[in-house]
């Protein structure tokens, strides 16, 4: 536990907002150790978080932060050392109820039923009931009204579930775990699949919730939101704890510091651009429109050229690239690629054409879990694996062995499912596939949503690589870190290209055209 | 039965619901959301099917007619109920068919006379009944134990119980049929009570309460959120295991009284009792607005799913259409009814 560690302050300072923390800490986990067969977890971790304060929980992935949220919330025993909340010791593990009083976890994975309403989902297994025993359905809707409009969260409570956004879900399972009576809410990754917009309103909620005296554990791959949100900040790495101090202690260079165990990277060098205006274009989208997503969209991607498509969500960016890849089809203008026309809404088409992509949600549409790394990597190659439909294995373990070099993922062969691999490295392997072919035009739609730090450096450095050898490339995010290495940004609001920004900008400069705010009135 | 449904509001799933936040349809003042009506999707072609019927031929609606279409789907009507809870739960149970055969043919070996046929004659007719349900509680417990307690596949599982039990009753009955029941056997699939037929009776008492269960009781939407989304069901502190169980047991449970309902209306047990059923009973839960990926779809709905099934198939006979016919006819059918529901309920069907 002492190797390695490097102690800032050995009881975390009061943040000096005038939120002077009172009490006996909400929850104090001291000495944890946890295996897992041979792999140790949590080696010795510990955490306080004291009443009031938004704390956050940092580290790469394999850090342990999963474990010890696990172990905070009653899901899993630790092997040795001990969990307080409030100054008492933790229940058993069976107690559910008491549990749950305590503390509560929105996790990256919902934990709402997606094909029952909003209401039943608040109230699940602790119905009202009518005298004769049975379920008042009138007072499960009143009392789910009633919480939610409690917590202001503007949702329909006989709405499905499924139907909800990540965001409302969000502050769904925050509502029930406050209907619970806990007063700490452990957000696991919250603003992961969230867009800008977003996740400033989930930020006002955390703010305003603070106010009512909730306490919130924050984990997060993105380091400015910590310091957006934030009055102490933890850092694990390697299973133990690192440091624990006041954010405003601890200036960026020396969380990354913290979190790597390597002193950061200097700020990443200006590329040079590597348009080819030679070639022909990688990709010309001309006078391109569809219902309700977009409209006379119009541009080019050249050669070596990196393009980003900047937007907030519904701004029609992630369906314009969607197009572009034939995930979708216009209504009207055409698509080209590398000089051909693939047949529109064809997603054999464009990838014939020369196109490869990462598409916007790995889960979802990047990759079969159970299926193996080589399987997964050479998915839109088969052609190369062998003829007349026959694939080679042989073939196809040295393409993925190639794959797992170029990319660096981190696996034991080839032959792994990609479900064991973690969040970073499985998007290294949708970032392979999309490589596969030596795309002339690479598409990508948030890269590095979900990404820890170092994979989502390494996957932007893959992406200048690959448009040095001439690729065009298209970046359609809102995440500044990965527009930053872009020739140039085409902003989109409400469906239209409405700015084109050079190189060199300033991040509230991008951030207003995306908000269509201009700052110059 | 329909009162039941509509008398008290919306909060069952439903597949057609709309965006969130936006103000939902609905009918009578707010009282009934339009996504509430997915389960009465049905009950237009029902009565499609009633004027045709009626068209084809003015026998269809007199009395006799309908009691003899409710009479002969109220066996398997008992087994849509039992695989509707347990198709919730995402789970499958294909050796329901078996049990229903296998259930009587235990108790009728048992208790039919030595001598004739293959009985054993060991136990006098009274227990025929109990040892009949006795043995549908036995297959469910071995079912849940294979299923829960040792996590293995249960379609799997009940495809290899479906050829065990239906080996099992040809191994006893030598492959012949059981005859000379006791009365007690008889007695639930001859009755009349009121003037109805006692196998109808039992199964619309057994679906109302069906209904009533899973919407009104904590156990009944357990039943939803284990197979919506089994690991939130855990975290709201709902005992998964235990349901599953009770699910289970009680559809084999079902399934043997399905089988005594029939052996007492045809007073004998073959072995071939109830060998097929089981593609209809998919058919109707999934007519009936059940989804194969659990958590959705409604007691009720289920119900129209198989009573449409033998309305048609009941026009068909009266229409002179050849018998042979009619299994050719049951396919289309459901291909139809398929079709209809996702153009109608307009989601894929996964």
């Amino acid at each position: 536990m002492t190797d390695g560690e490097r102690e800032l302050s050995s009881a975390p300072a009061p943040a000096d907002d005038g939120r002077v923390p009172s009490g006996p800490p909400v929850v104090e986990a001291t000495g944890i150790v946890k295996r897992f067969g041979p792999t140790v977890a949590l080696n010795g971790a510990r955490i306080t978080v004291r009443p009031g304060e938004t704390h956050a929980l940092v580290g790469r992935n394999g850090a342990g932060k999963s474990t010890l949220v696990s172990v905070l919330t009653g899901l899993q025993a630790p092997d040795a050392g001990t969990v307080t909340f409030g100054g008492r010791p933790a229940p058993r593990l069976t107690d559910r109820d008491a549990w749950r009083q305590s503390v509560a976890c929105v996790y990256q994975k919902s934990t709402i039923i997606p094909t029952l309403t909003v209401a039943e989902n608040l109230f699940l297994n602790r119905h009202d009931r009518t005298p004769t025993r049975l379920i008042s359905w009138q007072g499960v809707r009143h009392r789910a009204q009633d919480l939610l409009s409690t917590w202001s969260v503007n949702v329909d409570p006989q709405t499905l579930a499924g139907d909800l956004t990540v965001e409302q879900r969000q502050f769904v399972e925050i509502a029930r775990a406050l209907s619970f009576g806990a007063r700490f809410i452990i957000l696991d990754e919250p603003t992961a699949q969230l867009d800008g917009a977003a996740i400033n309103r989930l930020f006002d909620r955390i703010r305003d919730l603070q106010q009512q005296g909730v306490t919130f554990l924050f984990i997060s791959h993105h380091l400015q939101e910590v310091y957006e949100i934030c009055d102490t900040v933890t850092v694990f790495r390697d299973a133990r704890h690192i440091v624990t101090a006041p954010v405003a202690d601890l200036p960026r260079t020396e969380l990354v510091a913290a979190m790597t165990g390597e002193a950061a990277a200097a700020l990443r060098e200006q590329r040079v651009s590597s348009l080819d205006s030679n070639v022909r274009a990688a990709l010309s989208v001309r006078s391109l429109s569809s219902d309700g997503a977009y409209r006379d969209v119009t541009f080019q991607v050249g050669a070596g050229e990196i393009v980003g498509l900047a937007g907030a969500a519904g701004s029609g960016r992630t369906e314009l690239a969607e197009t572009v890849v034939g995930l979708r089809a216009a209504d009207q203008g055409e698509v080209e690629i590398a000089g051909k026309r693939p047949r529109p809404g064809s997603v054999p088409g464009a990838l014939a054409a020369g196109a490869g992509f990462v598409p916007q949600d790995r889960h979802h549409q990047g990759f079969v879990p159970d299926m193996s790394i080589a399987d997964n990597a050479t998915l839109s190659v088969p052609r190369r694996l062998g003829r007349h439909g026959f694939i080679s294995g042989r073939r196809r373990d040295r393409l993925a062995d190639g794959m797992i070099e170029n990319l660096a993922i981190k696996t034991p062969g080839p032959e792994l499912p990609v479900s064991g691999l973690s969040g970073g490295n499985q998007q290294k392997v949708v970032m392979a596939r999309a490589l596969a072919d030596d795309p002339r035009l690479l598409v990508l739609i948030n890269p590095t949503a979900g990404v820890d730090v170092r994979s989502k450096e390494f996957l932007l450095g893959k992406v200048e690589e690959t448009a040095e050898t001439g690729t065009g490339v298209l970046i359609a995010s809102d995440e500044l870190d990965d527009l930053r290495m872009c020739d140039r940004i085409l902003v989109m609001f409400q469906g239209r290209v409405t700015t084109e920004i050079a190189r060199g900008w300033h991040d509230h400069d991008l951030v207003a055209a995306m908000e269509g705010v201009d700052l110059d009135v | 039965m329909s009162e039941t449904v509509l008398a008290d509001t919306s909060d069952a799933p439903a597949p057609d619901a709309t965006a969130p936040t936006a103000k939902r349809p609905a009918l009578l003042g707010g009282r009934i959301p339009l996504a509430r009506l997915r389960d009465l999707a049905l009950v237009p072609a029902i009565v499609v099917i009633a004027v045709v019927g009626q068209i084809v031929n003015p026998i269809f609606l007199q009395a006799d007619n309908l009691i003899n279409v409710l009479q002969t789907m109220s066996e398997i009507a008992l087994l849509v109920l039992a695989q509707t809870m347990v198709l919730i739960v995402k789970k499958m149970d294909l050796s329901l068919e078996s049990t229903m055969g296998l259930a009587p043919g235990v108790a009728a070996w048992l208790v039919v006379p030595a001598g004739t046929g293959h009985g054993l004659g060991l136990l006098p007719g009274a227990w025929a009944v109990p040892v009949t349900l006795l043995v549908g509680v036995l297959v469910g417990v071995l079912n849940a134990l294979l299923i829960i307690r040792f996590g293995l596949n249960g379609f799997i599982v009940t495809l290899g119980m479906l050829i065990v039990l239906r080996g099992i009753l040809t191994g006893i009955s030598g492959g012949q049929t059981f005859f000379q029941l006791p009365q007690s056997m008889l007695y639930p699939g001859t009755a009349e009570w009121a003037g109805v037929p006692a196998s109808i009776w039992i199964c619309l008492i057994l679906f109302a309460v069906a209904v009533v269960v899973l919407g009104w009781t904590s156990f009944g939407r357990s039943l939803y959120a284990i197979g919506g989304n089994v690991d939130a069901a855990k975290a709201a502190g709902i005992r998964t295991d235990r349901v599953l169980w009770i699910v289970i047991v009680t559809g084999s449970l079902l399934a043997a009284l399905a089988g005594l309902l029939l052996s007492g209306r045809l007073a004998s047990v073959a072995s071939a009792q109830g060998n097929g059923y089981i593609f209809t009973v998919f058919a109707a839960a999934v007519i009936g607005g059940i989804s194969l990926n659990g958590g959705k779809g409604t007691m009720f709905g289920a119900f129209t799913g198989i009573l449409l099934l033998f309305m048609i198939q009941n026009v068909l006979t009266l229409a002179g259409v050849p018998a042979q016919w009619i299994g050719a006819l049951n396919g289309l059918i459901i291909l139809v009814a398929l079709t209809i529901s996702r153009i109608t309920g307009g989601k894929v069907q996964e």
